[in-house]
Protein backbone atom coordinates (compact mmCIF):
# COMPACT_ATOMS: atom_id res chain seq x y z
CA UNK A 1 0.00 0.00 0.00
CA UNK A 2 2.63 2.22 0.49
CA UNK A 3 4.24 4.52 -2.16
CA UNK A 4 7.28 5.84 -2.84
CA UNK A 5 6.18 9.39 -2.14
CA UNK A 6 4.89 8.70 1.01
CA UNK A 7 8.11 7.19 2.22
CA UNK A 8 9.84 10.45 1.16
CA UNK A 9 8.04 12.23 2.54
CA UNK A 10 7.61 11.02 6.30
CA UNK A 11 11.28 10.73 6.29
CA UNK A 12 11.28 14.53 5.63
CA UNK A 13 9.03 14.88 8.31
CA UNK A 14 10.98 13.15 11.07
CA UNK A 15 14.55 13.96 9.42
CA UNK A 16 14.59 17.13 11.39
CA UNK A 17 13.95 15.63 14.90
CA UNK A 18 16.32 12.77 14.14
CA UNK A 19 19.25 14.99 12.93
CA UNK A 20 18.69 16.98 16.14
CA UNK A 21 19.23 14.27 18.23
CA UNK A 22 22.08 12.36 16.16
CA UNK A 23 23.67 15.98 16.76
CA UNK A 24 22.87 17.43 20.21
CA UNK A 25 22.91 13.63 21.92
CA UNK A 26 25.80 11.38 19.73
CA UNK A 27 27.79 14.36 18.51
CA UNK A 28 28.13 15.94 21.34
CA UNK A 29 29.12 12.85 23.40
CA UNK A 30 31.71 12.49 20.87
CA UNK A 31 32.62 15.73 21.22
CA UNK A 32 32.99 15.66 24.85
CA UNK A 33 34.94 12.56 24.61
CA UNK A 34 37.00 14.16 22.18
CA UNK A 35 37.83 17.06 24.34
CA UNK A 36 38.30 14.48 27.58
CA UNK A 37 41.26 13.35 25.84
CA UNK A 38 43.05 16.67 25.67
CA UNK A 39 44.84 19.06 27.39
CA UNK A 40 42.79 21.92 27.48
CA UNK A 41 42.94 23.88 30.48
CA UNK A 42 41.84 27.63 29.77
CA UNK A 43 39.67 29.48 28.23
CA UNK A 44 41.21 28.86 24.71
CA UNK A 45 40.23 25.34 22.96
CA UNK A 46 43.33 23.32 23.18
CA UNK A 47 42.98 19.43 21.83
CA UNK A 48 46.15 18.23 22.37
CA UNK A 49 45.92 14.89 22.26
CA UNK A 50 46.56 13.66 25.94
CA UNK A 51 45.37 10.05 25.69
CA UNK A 52 43.76 8.59 29.23
CA UNK A 53 45.75 11.22 30.97
CA UNK A 54 42.50 13.55 32.32
CA UNK A 55 40.83 10.21 33.19
CA UNK A 56 44.13 8.78 35.38
CA UNK A 57 44.69 11.97 37.10
CA UNK A 58 40.85 11.59 37.99
CA UNK A 59 40.84 8.72 39.60
CA UNK A 60 44.18 9.93 41.51
CA UNK A 61 42.38 13.15 42.63
CA UNK A 62 40.96 12.65 46.24
CA UNK A 63 37.97 15.25 45.62
CA UNK A 64 36.58 12.56 43.20
CA UNK A 65 37.49 10.06 45.74
CA UNK A 66 35.24 11.77 48.13
CA UNK A 67 32.75 12.06 44.98
CA UNK A 68 32.54 8.21 44.02
CA UNK A 69 32.35 7.64 48.21
CA UNK A 70 29.58 10.00 48.59
CA UNK A 71 27.74 9.38 45.19
CA UNK A 72 27.46 5.45 46.52
CA UNK A 73 25.98 6.57 50.11
CA UNK A 74 23.64 9.09 48.31
CA UNK A 75 22.61 5.91 45.89
CA UNK A 76 22.07 3.38 48.97
CA UNK A 77 20.19 5.84 51.19
CA UNK A 78 18.24 7.42 48.43
CA UNK A 79 17.29 4.47 45.92
CA UNK A 80 16.87 2.21 48.82
CA UNK A 81 14.66 5.07 50.90
CA UNK A 82 12.52 5.57 48.06
CA UNK A 83 11.50 1.77 47.25
CA UNK A 84 11.12 1.29 50.67
CA UNK A 85 8.58 4.09 51.37
CA UNK A 86 7.17 3.56 47.95
CA UNK A 87 6.53 0.43 48.82
CA UNK A 88 4.96 0.50 51.82
CA UNK A 89 2.98 3.15 50.93
CA UNK A 90 1.45 1.50 47.89
CA UNK A 91 0.74 -1.82 49.56
CA UNK A 92 -1.42 0.48 52.42
CA UNK A 93 -2.96 2.32 49.54
CA UNK A 94 -4.06 -1.25 48.34
CA UNK A 95 -6.13 -1.86 50.76
CA UNK A 96 -9.50 0.11 49.69
CA UNK A 97 -9.24 2.52 52.08
CA UNK A 98 -11.43 5.83 52.21
CA UNK A 99 -9.65 8.63 50.89
CA UNK A 100 -7.24 6.51 48.79
CA UNK A 101 -7.09 8.94 45.96
CA UNK A 102 -6.31 11.95 48.17
CA UNK A 103 -3.90 10.18 49.74
CA UNK A 104 -1.79 8.87 46.64
CA UNK A 105 -2.09 12.73 44.78
CA UNK A 106 -0.58 13.98 48.26
CA UNK A 107 2.27 11.43 48.32
CA UNK A 108 2.81 12.06 44.62
CA UNK A 109 2.47 16.07 44.54
CA UNK A 110 6.53 16.90 45.19
CA UNK A 111 7.28 15.43 42.22
CA UNK A 112 5.90 18.79 40.33
CA UNK A 113 8.13 20.88 42.10
CA UNK A 114 11.38 21.72 41.19
CA UNK A 115 14.52 20.27 43.30
CA UNK A 116 16.01 24.25 43.76
CA UNK A 117 12.64 24.62 45.22
CA UNK A 118 12.64 21.59 47.49
CA UNK A 119 16.32 22.24 48.37
CA UNK A 120 15.74 26.17 49.13
CA UNK A 121 13.03 24.89 51.80
CA UNK A 122 14.82 21.90 53.36
CA UNK A 123 17.83 24.26 54.00
CA UNK A 124 15.87 25.96 56.23
CA UNK A 125 14.49 23.17 57.06
CA UNK A 126 18.04 21.32 58.04
CA UNK A 127 19.22 24.02 59.84
CA UNK A 128 22.14 22.56 61.95
CA UNK A 129 22.40 25.36 64.14
CA UNK A 130 22.44 23.83 67.78
CA UNK A 131 21.74 24.80 70.94
CA UNK A 132 19.95 28.34 71.43
CA UNK A 133 19.89 28.57 68.24
CA UNK A 134 18.12 25.57 67.24
CA UNK A 135 15.80 25.55 64.17
CA UNK A 136 14.09 24.14 61.66
CA UNK A 137 13.27 20.32 62.45
CA UNK A 138 15.53 20.33 64.91
CA UNK A 139 13.73 22.49 66.91
CA UNK A 140 10.83 20.19 66.10
CA UNK A 141 11.64 17.52 67.59
CA UNK A 142 13.08 19.51 70.68
CA UNK A 143 9.38 20.82 71.21
CA UNK A 144 8.32 17.08 70.09
CA UNK A 145 10.47 15.93 72.93
CA UNK A 146 12.20 13.83 70.40
CA UNK A 147 16.06 15.33 71.14
CA UNK A 148 17.74 12.46 70.00
CA UNK A 149 16.52 13.06 66.58
CA UNK A 150 18.51 16.53 67.05
CA UNK A 151 21.21 16.27 64.18
CA UNK A 152 23.77 18.51 62.38
CA UNK A 153 22.37 17.66 59.40
CA UNK A 154 24.61 17.89 55.99
CA UNK A 155 27.18 19.54 58.05
CA UNK A 156 27.94 16.35 60.06
CA UNK A 157 31.51 15.33 59.41
CA UNK A 158 32.32 12.71 57.01
CA UNK A 159 28.37 11.58 56.40
CA UNK A 160 26.76 14.92 55.58
CA UNK A 161 25.62 13.83 52.18
CA UNK A 162 23.25 11.20 53.81
CA UNK A 163 21.23 14.22 54.82
CA UNK A 164 20.60 15.38 51.39
CA UNK A 165 18.42 12.12 50.87
CA UNK A 166 16.07 13.02 53.03
CA UNK A 167 14.79 15.76 50.92
CA UNK A 168 15.83 13.41 47.73
CA UNK A 169 13.18 10.99 49.15
CA UNK A 170 10.31 13.80 49.96
CA UNK A 171 10.55 14.40 46.38
CA UNK A 172 10.75 11.12 44.65
CA UNK A 173 9.30 7.81 47.11
CA UNK A 174 5.49 8.90 45.90
CA UNK A 175 6.85 8.34 42.20
CA UNK A 176 8.04 4.80 43.41
CA UNK A 177 4.76 4.40 45.21
CA UNK A 178 2.51 5.12 41.95
CA UNK A 179 5.02 2.59 40.19
CA UNK A 180 4.23 0.08 42.67
CA UNK A 181 0.71 0.60 42.80
CA UNK A 182 0.60 0.45 38.93
CA UNK A 183 2.36 -2.83 39.78
CA UNK A 184 -0.22 -4.18 42.63
CA UNK A 185 -2.96 -3.06 40.53
CA UNK A 186 -2.16 -5.60 37.48
CA UNK A 187 -2.22 -8.44 40.11
CA UNK A 188 -5.60 -9.95 39.69
CA UNK A 189 -8.19 -9.90 42.56
CA UNK A 190 -9.24 -13.85 41.42
CA UNK A 191 -5.29 -15.18 42.74
CA UNK A 192 -5.61 -13.56 45.84
CA UNK A 193 -8.96 -14.74 46.34
CA UNK A 194 -7.83 -18.17 45.26
CA UNK A 195 -5.07 -18.16 48.13
CA UNK A 196 -7.57 -16.72 50.71
CA UNK A 197 -9.74 -19.93 49.90
CA UNK A 198 -6.52 -22.05 50.02
CA UNK A 199 -6.03 -20.39 53.77
CA UNK A 200 -3.33 -18.25 53.43
CA UNK A 201 -3.29 -15.02 55.63
CA UNK A 202 -2.85 -11.40 53.68
CA UNK A 203 0.29 -11.35 55.22
CA UNK A 204 1.26 -14.72 53.14
CA UNK A 205 -0.36 -13.24 50.14
CA UNK A 206 2.39 -10.66 49.87
CA UNK A 207 5.30 -12.39 50.98
CA UNK A 208 4.56 -15.06 48.66
CA UNK A 209 2.19 -14.06 46.03
CA UNK A 210 2.16 -10.19 45.18
CA UNK A 211 5.81 -9.43 46.17
CA UNK A 212 7.29 -11.77 43.68
CA UNK A 213 5.22 -10.10 41.30
CA UNK A 214 6.40 -7.17 41.87
CA UNK A 215 9.95 -8.11 40.81
CA UNK A 216 10.11 -6.10 37.39
CA UNK A 217 8.22 -2.93 38.81
CA UNK A 218 11.50 -3.10 41.35
CA UNK A 219 13.75 -3.21 38.66
CA UNK A 220 12.44 -0.08 36.37
CA UNK A 221 12.20 1.49 39.90
CA UNK A 222 15.72 0.97 40.64
CA UNK A 223 17.19 2.03 37.35
CA UNK A 224 14.94 5.21 37.29
CA UNK A 225 15.90 6.00 40.94
CA UNK A 226 19.40 5.40 40.36
CA UNK A 227 20.12 7.26 37.02
CA UNK A 228 18.60 10.36 39.30
CA UNK A 229 21.13 9.85 41.84
CA UNK A 230 24.01 9.47 40.11
CA UNK A 231 23.51 12.78 37.97
CA UNK A 232 22.11 14.25 41.30
CA UNK A 233 23.01 18.39 40.99
CA UNK A 234 20.23 20.76 41.74
CA UNK A 235 19.56 19.77 45.01
CA UNK A 236 22.75 19.65 46.31
CA UNK A 237 23.29 23.25 44.90
CA UNK A 238 19.93 24.51 46.17
CA UNK A 239 20.26 22.71 49.94
CA UNK A 240 23.71 23.30 50.62
CA UNK A 241 25.77 25.25 47.88
CA UNK A 242 29.35 24.17 46.72
CA UNK A 243 30.87 22.55 49.20
CA UNK A 244 33.76 19.85 49.15
CA UNK A 245 31.93 17.79 51.46
CA UNK A 246 28.71 17.67 49.66
CA UNK A 247 30.41 17.36 46.66
CA UNK A 248 29.24 14.87 43.61
CA UNK A 249 30.50 14.30 40.15
CA UNK A 250 28.16 16.72 38.72
CA UNK A 251 29.27 19.07 40.62
CA UNK A 252 32.86 18.63 40.29
CA UNK A 253 31.84 18.65 36.76
CA UNK A 254 30.51 22.35 36.85
CA UNK A 255 33.15 24.01 39.18
CA UNK A 256 36.09 22.46 37.46
CA UNK A 257 34.65 23.21 33.70
CA UNK A 258 33.06 26.74 34.15
CA UNK A 259 34.79 28.22 37.01
CA UNK A 260 38.04 26.43 36.71
CA UNK A 261 38.25 26.68 32.86
CA UNK A 262 39.80 22.90 33.01
CA UNK A 263 37.54 21.86 29.99
CA UNK A 264 39.74 18.67 29.80
CA UNK A 265 39.07 17.17 32.86
CA UNK A 266 35.42 18.44 33.61
CA UNK A 267 34.25 16.42 29.81
CA UNK A 268 36.43 13.41 31.45
CA UNK A 269 33.72 13.64 34.59
CA UNK A 270 31.08 14.42 31.85
CA UNK A 271 31.94 11.25 30.22
CA UNK A 272 32.25 8.88 32.95
CA UNK A 273 28.53 9.94 34.58
CA UNK A 274 27.23 8.95 31.37
CA UNK A 275 29.21 5.59 31.47
CA UNK A 276 27.81 4.80 34.66
CA UNK A 277 24.29 5.90 33.74
CA UNK A 278 24.96 3.93 30.15
CA UNK A 279 25.54 0.54 32.09
CA UNK A 280 22.10 0.71 33.93
CA UNK A 281 19.86 2.32 31.19
CA UNK A 282 20.95 0.41 27.99
CA UNK A 283 20.06 -3.11 28.84
CA UNK A 284 17.36 -1.96 30.27
CA UNK A 285 16.19 -0.20 27.55
CA UNK A 286 16.96 -3.43 25.45
CA UNK A 287 14.72 -5.60 27.10
CA UNK A 288 12.04 -3.11 27.67
CA UNK A 289 11.69 -2.27 24.13
CA UNK A 290 11.91 -6.28 23.15
CA UNK A 291 9.59 -7.29 25.03
CA UNK A 292 7.33 -4.48 23.69
CA UNK A 293 7.92 -6.27 20.54
CA UNK A 294 6.66 -9.70 21.34
CA UNK A 295 3.50 -8.22 23.39
CA UNK B 1 -17.01 -11.76 62.76
CA UNK B 2 -14.01 -12.17 61.27
CA UNK B 3 -14.79 -9.53 58.39
CA UNK B 4 -15.62 -7.18 61.46
CA UNK B 5 -12.10 -7.62 62.85
CA UNK B 6 -10.63 -6.85 59.71
CA UNK B 7 -12.51 -3.93 59.18
CA UNK B 8 -11.88 -2.12 62.27
CA UNK B 9 -8.02 -3.17 61.92
CA UNK B 10 -7.96 -1.55 59.27
CA UNK B 11 -8.30 2.09 60.76
CA UNK B 12 -4.68 1.60 62.30
CA UNK B 13 -3.78 1.77 58.94
CA UNK B 14 -4.56 5.26 59.03
CA UNK B 15 -1.76 6.12 60.91
CA UNK B 16 1.18 5.47 58.58
CA UNK B 17 -0.98 7.05 56.10
CA UNK B 18 -0.92 10.23 58.36
CA UNK B 19 2.05 10.44 59.72
CA UNK B 20 3.19 9.84 55.96
CA UNK B 21 0.89 12.97 55.28
CA UNK B 22 2.76 15.00 57.64
CA UNK B 23 6.44 14.33 56.19
CA UNK B 24 4.83 15.37 52.78
CA UNK B 25 3.04 18.38 53.83
CA UNK B 26 5.98 19.86 56.66
CA UNK B 27 7.55 21.78 53.75
CA UNK B 28 4.31 23.44 52.47
CA UNK B 29 3.65 24.38 55.39
CA UNK B 30 6.54 25.92 56.72
CA UNK B 31 6.72 27.77 53.57
CA UNK B 32 2.72 29.02 54.05
CA UNK B 33 3.16 30.13 57.38
CA UNK B 34 6.79 31.51 57.15
CA UNK B 35 5.05 33.12 54.09
CA UNK B 36 2.33 34.70 55.18
CA UNK B 37 4.06 36.48 58.56
CA UNK B 38 4.08 39.73 58.72
CA UNK B 39 8.08 40.99 58.83
CA UNK B 40 7.90 41.88 62.73
CA UNK B 41 6.67 38.34 63.34
CA UNK B 42 9.40 36.40 61.04
CA UNK B 43 11.66 34.70 63.41
CA UNK B 44 13.41 30.97 63.24
CA UNK B 45 12.74 30.99 66.82
CA UNK B 46 9.16 30.73 65.80
CA UNK B 47 9.65 29.14 62.75
CA UNK B 48 6.86 26.52 63.72
CA UNK B 49 4.19 29.19 64.98
CA UNK B 50 1.89 29.86 62.55
CA UNK B 51 1.08 33.81 62.08
CA UNK B 52 -1.04 35.79 63.97
CA UNK B 53 -2.08 37.90 61.45
CA UNK B 54 -2.14 37.39 57.58
CA UNK B 55 0.62 39.61 55.54
CA UNK B 56 1.66 39.41 51.95
CA UNK B 57 4.61 41.61 52.87
CA UNK B 58 7.06 38.25 51.98
CA UNK B 59 5.49 37.60 48.40
CA UNK B 60 5.11 41.35 47.84
CA UNK B 61 8.97 41.08 48.36
CA UNK B 62 10.06 37.71 46.93
CA UNK B 63 7.89 38.86 43.35
CA UNK B 64 9.87 42.20 43.45
CA UNK B 65 13.03 40.54 43.59
CA UNK B 66 12.42 37.45 41.02
CA UNK B 67 9.46 39.39 38.79
CA UNK B 68 11.90 39.57 35.95
CA UNK B 69 12.71 36.20 36.33
CA UNK B 70 9.11 35.11 36.50
CA UNK B 71 8.42 36.50 32.92
CA UNK B 72 11.75 34.99 31.83
CA UNK B 73 10.84 31.61 32.76
CA UNK B 74 7.20 32.54 31.21
CA UNK B 75 8.36 33.29 27.87
CA UNK B 76 10.97 30.06 27.96
CA UNK B 77 8.27 27.53 29.35
CA UNK B 78 5.17 28.75 27.09
CA UNK B 79 6.29 28.62 22.96
CA UNK B 80 9.05 26.07 23.64
CA UNK B 81 6.61 23.43 25.35
CA UNK B 82 3.94 24.19 22.42
CA UNK B 83 6.71 23.40 19.85
CA UNK B 84 7.88 20.63 21.82
CA UNK B 85 4.46 18.88 21.62
CA UNK B 86 4.30 19.36 17.46
CA UNK B 87 7.14 18.30 17.08
CA UNK B 88 6.79 15.12 19.10
CA UNK B 89 3.27 14.48 17.35
CA UNK B 90 5.11 14.23 14.44
CA UNK B 91 7.66 12.00 14.72
CA UNK B 92 4.93 9.75 16.86
CA UNK B 93 2.79 9.68 13.97
CA UNK B 94 5.55 8.64 11.37
CA UNK B 95 7.51 6.44 12.98
CA UNK B 96 3.77 4.51 14.35
CA UNK B 97 2.24 4.59 11.59
CA UNK B 98 4.40 5.01 8.37
CA UNK B 99 7.30 3.29 9.38
CA UNK B 100 9.73 3.71 7.24
CA UNK B 101 13.04 1.18 6.80
CA UNK B 102 15.54 1.65 10.18
CA UNK B 103 12.51 3.20 11.91
CA UNK B 104 13.07 0.58 14.49
CA UNK B 105 16.25 1.09 14.73
CA UNK B 106 16.44 4.65 14.84
CA UNK B 107 13.22 4.82 17.26
CA UNK B 108 15.87 3.24 20.47
CA UNK B 109 18.09 5.59 19.22
CA UNK B 110 16.30 8.50 19.98
CA UNK B 111 15.17 7.13 23.37
CA UNK B 112 18.27 6.99 24.73
CA UNK B 113 18.43 10.64 24.81
CA UNK B 114 16.40 10.50 27.40
CA UNK B 115 18.18 9.45 30.01
CA UNK B 116 21.74 10.50 28.95
CA UNK B 117 23.31 12.65 31.61
CA UNK B 118 23.42 16.76 30.80
CA UNK B 119 26.84 16.84 32.04
CA UNK B 120 28.40 14.62 28.84
CA UNK B 121 26.92 17.29 26.76
CA UNK B 122 27.41 20.49 28.36
CA UNK B 123 30.25 21.64 26.79
CA UNK B 124 29.93 21.17 23.29
CA UNK B 125 26.66 22.32 23.99
CA UNK B 126 28.21 25.78 25.19
CA UNK B 127 30.40 26.12 22.57
CA UNK B 128 27.76 25.38 20.04
CA UNK B 129 25.45 27.85 21.75
CA UNK B 130 28.30 30.78 21.81
CA UNK B 131 29.49 29.83 17.51
CA UNK B 132 25.45 30.08 16.19
CA UNK B 133 25.51 33.37 18.32
CA UNK B 134 22.56 31.86 21.19
CA UNK B 135 24.86 31.71 24.05
CA UNK B 136 23.13 34.02 27.10
CA UNK B 137 19.84 34.50 25.65
CA UNK B 138 16.43 32.77 26.01
CA UNK B 139 15.84 31.24 22.87
CA UNK B 140 18.98 29.34 23.35
CA UNK B 141 17.76 27.59 26.51
CA UNK B 142 14.40 26.85 25.00
CA UNK B 143 15.86 25.40 21.93
CA UNK B 144 18.08 22.99 24.07
CA UNK B 145 14.90 21.71 26.32
CA UNK B 146 12.97 21.31 22.97
CA UNK B 147 15.68 18.94 21.28
CA UNK B 148 16.38 17.06 24.28
CA UNK B 149 12.66 17.12 24.75
CA UNK B 150 12.36 15.23 21.40
CA UNK B 151 12.93 11.72 22.79
CA UNK B 152 10.15 11.82 25.75
CA UNK B 153 7.59 13.38 23.37
CA UNK B 154 7.97 10.92 20.01
CA UNK B 155 7.59 7.94 22.77
CA UNK B 156 4.85 9.29 23.92
CA UNK B 157 2.69 10.29 21.22
CA UNK B 158 3.66 6.83 19.18
CA UNK B 159 3.04 4.87 21.91
CA UNK B 160 -0.09 6.59 21.71
CA UNK B 161 -0.77 6.32 17.89
CA UNK B 162 0.23 2.65 18.23
CA UNK B 163 -2.25 1.52 20.18
CA UNK B 164 -4.72 3.02 17.49
CA UNK B 165 -6.31 0.40 15.08
CA UNK B 166 -4.36 0.21 12.03
CA UNK B 167 -8.09 -0.64 10.01
CA UNK B 168 -8.76 3.46 10.81
CA UNK B 169 -5.59 4.33 8.37
CA UNK B 170 -6.33 1.99 5.91
CA UNK B 171 -9.96 2.67 5.92
CA UNK B 172 -8.72 6.67 4.87
CA UNK B 173 -6.24 5.13 2.80
CA UNK B 174 -9.32 3.60 0.64
CA UNK B 175 -10.97 6.75 1.05
CA UNK B 176 -8.12 8.70 -0.53
CA UNK B 177 -6.49 10.30 2.12
CA UNK B 178 -3.04 10.94 2.07
CA UNK B 179 -0.38 11.14 4.69
CA UNK B 180 -1.51 14.56 5.81
CA UNK B 181 -5.02 14.16 5.54
CA UNK B 182 -5.02 11.10 7.92
CA UNK B 183 -2.82 13.22 10.71
CA UNK B 184 -4.89 16.12 9.95
CA UNK B 185 -8.33 14.92 9.80
CA UNK B 186 -8.07 11.22 11.57
CA UNK B 187 -5.27 11.45 14.17
CA UNK B 188 -4.91 15.16 15.36
CA UNK B 189 -8.62 15.46 16.52
CA UNK B 190 -7.86 11.92 18.21
CA UNK B 191 -4.92 13.30 20.12
CA UNK B 192 -5.85 16.16 22.11
CA UNK B 193 -4.81 14.29 25.97
CA UNK B 194 -1.68 13.05 24.61
CA UNK B 195 -0.97 17.12 23.53
CA UNK B 196 -2.36 17.81 27.28
CA UNK B 197 0.41 15.25 28.46
CA UNK B 198 2.96 16.43 26.54
CA UNK B 199 2.26 19.79 27.56
CA UNK B 200 2.85 20.07 30.60
CA UNK B 201 5.25 17.32 30.86
CA UNK B 202 7.71 19.63 29.15
CA UNK B 203 5.82 22.56 31.11
CA UNK B 204 7.43 21.35 34.02
CA UNK B 205 10.33 19.82 32.79
CA UNK B 206 11.91 23.66 31.57
CA UNK B 207 10.37 25.43 34.35
CA UNK B 208 11.96 23.37 36.89
CA UNK B 209 15.16 22.84 34.87
CA UNK B 210 18.03 24.57 36.55
CA UNK B 211 21.34 22.74 35.11
CA UNK B 212 21.03 24.08 30.72
CA UNK B 213 19.88 27.31 32.27
CA UNK B 214 22.51 28.15 34.53
CA UNK B 215 25.72 27.35 32.14
CA UNK B 216 23.18 28.97 28.89
CA UNK B 217 21.96 31.89 30.13
CA UNK B 218 23.09 34.99 31.71
CA UNK B 219 21.91 37.11 34.48
CA UNK B 220 19.55 39.01 33.13
CA UNK B 221 17.74 35.78 30.83
CA UNK B 222 18.11 33.92 34.17
CA UNK B 223 14.92 31.73 34.72
CA UNK B 224 13.28 31.39 38.25
CA UNK B 225 15.34 28.52 39.49
CA UNK B 226 18.72 30.38 38.59
CA UNK B 227 17.61 33.08 40.64
CA UNK B 228 16.19 31.39 43.40
CA UNK B 229 19.15 29.46 44.01
CA UNK B 230 21.18 32.67 43.63
CA UNK B 231 18.64 34.03 46.18
CA UNK B 232 19.17 31.53 48.75
CA UNK B 233 22.79 31.60 48.43
CA UNK B 234 23.06 35.20 49.24
CA UNK B 235 22.76 37.11 52.56
CA UNK B 236 21.19 40.07 51.98
CA UNK B 237 18.02 38.14 51.69
CA UNK B 238 16.20 36.78 54.67
CA UNK B 239 15.28 33.04 54.77
CA UNK B 240 11.58 34.33 55.14
CA UNK B 241 11.83 35.63 51.33
CA UNK B 242 13.28 32.86 50.46
CA UNK B 243 10.53 30.56 51.67
CA UNK B 244 7.92 33.12 49.81
CA UNK B 245 9.72 33.24 46.71
CA UNK B 246 10.44 29.29 46.69
CA UNK B 247 6.38 29.17 47.24
CA UNK B 248 5.89 31.56 43.93
CA UNK B 249 8.23 29.40 41.94
CA UNK B 250 6.40 26.25 43.08
CA UNK B 251 2.86 27.84 42.28
CA UNK B 252 2.27 27.32 38.59
CA UNK B 253 3.83 23.67 38.31
CA UNK B 254 1.23 22.97 41.51
CA UNK B 255 -1.39 24.22 39.68
CA UNK B 256 -0.98 21.90 36.79
CA UNK B 257 -0.27 19.51 38.85
CA UNK B 258 -3.65 20.01 40.83
CA UNK B 259 -5.90 20.44 38.00
CA UNK B 260 -4.34 17.83 35.51
CA UNK B 261 -2.69 15.88 37.72
CA UNK B 262 -4.37 12.84 35.65
CA UNK B 263 -2.16 13.51 32.93
CA UNK B 264 1.11 14.92 34.43
CA UNK B 265 1.10 10.90 36.11
CA UNK B 266 0.73 9.63 32.64
CA UNK B 267 3.68 11.76 31.20
CA UNK B 268 5.50 10.85 34.49
CA UNK B 269 4.99 6.86 33.52
CA UNK B 270 5.79 7.33 30.35
CA UNK B 271 9.17 8.57 31.31
CA UNK B 272 9.61 5.26 33.19
CA UNK B 273 8.25 3.70 29.22
CA UNK B 274 5.79 1.91 31.25
CA UNK B 275 1.93 3.31 29.91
Amino acid sequence: MKNKKDTIISIALVSPSIIAVLIFVYGFIAWSMRVSFSAWKGLLPDYTWVGLKNYIELFKDPRFQIDIRNTLIFTGLFVGGCLLVGLVLAILLDQGLRGESFFRSLFLFPMAISFIVTGVVWRWLMNPAQGSRLSGLNLLFDNLGLDFLINLWHTTPQWGIAAIALPAVWQMSGYTMALYLGGLRSVSESLREAARIDGASEIQIYRYIILPLLRPVTLSALIILGHISLKVFDLIIATAGKQVALDVPSIYMWTTTFDGNFFGRGAAIGILILLSVAVLVVPYLYFTLRQEEQA
Amino acid sequence: MEASIRSRSRYWLYVPLLLMTAFYLLPIYVMLATGFKPFAEVSLKTMWDLPTRFSFENFVEAYNALAPNLWNSIRLVIPGAIISSMLGSVNGYILAKWKFRGADIIFPLILFGMFIPYQSVLIPLVLFMKTIGMYGGISGLMLTHIIYGIPITTLTFRNYYASLPTELIEAAKMDGAGIFGIYWNILLPLSVPSFVVVLIWQFTQSWNDFLFAVVLTNNKNWPLTVALNNLAGSQIIEWNVQMAASFLAAVPTLLVYIFLGRYFLRGLLSGSLKG
